[in-house]
């Protein structure tokens, strides 16, 4: 693999439970985490297609970087309005600053690039980044919301997000 | 001239009837629900429009697979099409390109 490790940190934070995070076995993220979790996983690919958009010429990878803004604005505007009718403030936990910290070092890395090069490490980064945070979604942050609606709104996530890793892959497949 | 005027007028209504037969294509809804084409597959008549319904809260398309059209479907919205060829059509959602559906279609 060409990604570095940190770009699972998300399953990899949870599967450690660092920090003494009350992730212990049984227990996982609170919801106010989950929620947390979830709307800085969506901000952080928002960022990393708003560098696309000020960087690509290509205008596949500029329609599929519009595509991530439009999307996960929507999902982290459904998010907040949840958060608000249930009472809950999201929680920063280290699971979220370890997320912002593994983006904010791959977006100055996307940063030094460009053109072709630039294109094909950001596609190739949406592709294991909607991986890994499928892969949270799936095995840790939906089973351990206790709130219907925060689950249903995760799992309706998790059908976009298994939508933009497929868009992602046909594009990465195309920049080869 | 009598029977003549009355051919006339016999023409134009069975010409009209035949317009009319024409347009009276069906209209056949697919809702776009939680990321799916509902129902996946759908059979129509050459004529016949498809009304594709997003009740979804993000936007989504239908775009045929051959590259024949592509319909933006934005949330909440409607979209339609008038199919025009036989034939066994697939068409998927260009931004989240797991959801597929089938139309088809037969001759009128």
């Amino acid at each position: 693999m060409r990604h570095p490790k940190a770009l699972y940190a998300i399953a990899a934070v949870l599967l450690t439970v660092p920090g003494g995070l009350a992730f212990a076995a049984g227990a996982g993220p609170s919801d106010a985490q989950i929620a947390h979790i979830a709307y800085t996983a969506g901000d952080l690919d928002i960022k990393a297609a708003e560098l696309a958009l000020e960087k690509s010429q290509s205008k596949t990878v500029r329609a599929f970087a519009d595509d991530m803004v439009r999307d996960h604005k929507a999902v982290n505007d459904k998010a907040l309005a949840l958060v608000k009718k249930l009472n809950v403030s999201p929680e920063d936990n280290d699971t979220s600053k370890s997320l912002v910290k593994d983006a904010d070092e791959k977006r100055a890395h996307l940063a030094t690039l460009s053109g072709a090069a630039f294109d094909k490490a950001y596609v190739e980064n949406e592709v294991a980044y909607h991986k890994a945070v499928n892969g949270a979604l799936e095995t840790t942050l939906i089973p351990s919301s206790d709130n219907g609606e925060l689950k249903s709104l995760l799992e309706t996530g998790l059908k976009i997000f298994q939508g933009h890793l497929k868009h992602a892959e046909h594009l990465a497949g195309s920049l080869k | 001239m009598r029977a003549s005027g009355f051919s006339v007028l016999s023409f134009v209504l069975v010409a009209l009837a035949h317009v009319a037969s024409a347009k009276a294509g069906e209209t056949i809804v697919v809702k776009i629900t939680d990321l799916a084409f509902v129902p996946a597959e759908v059979s129509a008549r050459v004529g016949d429009t498809i009304e594709w319904v997003n009740v979804d809260f993000i936007d989504h398309t239908a775009t045929a697979s051959n590259g024949a059209w592509d319909l933006a479907l934005p949330a909440g919205s409607r979209g339609r099409l008038v199919v025009k060829q036989a034939g066994v059509l697939g068409y998927f959602c260009r931004v989240h390109p797991n959801m597929t559906g089938t139309l088809n279609v037969n001759e009128k």
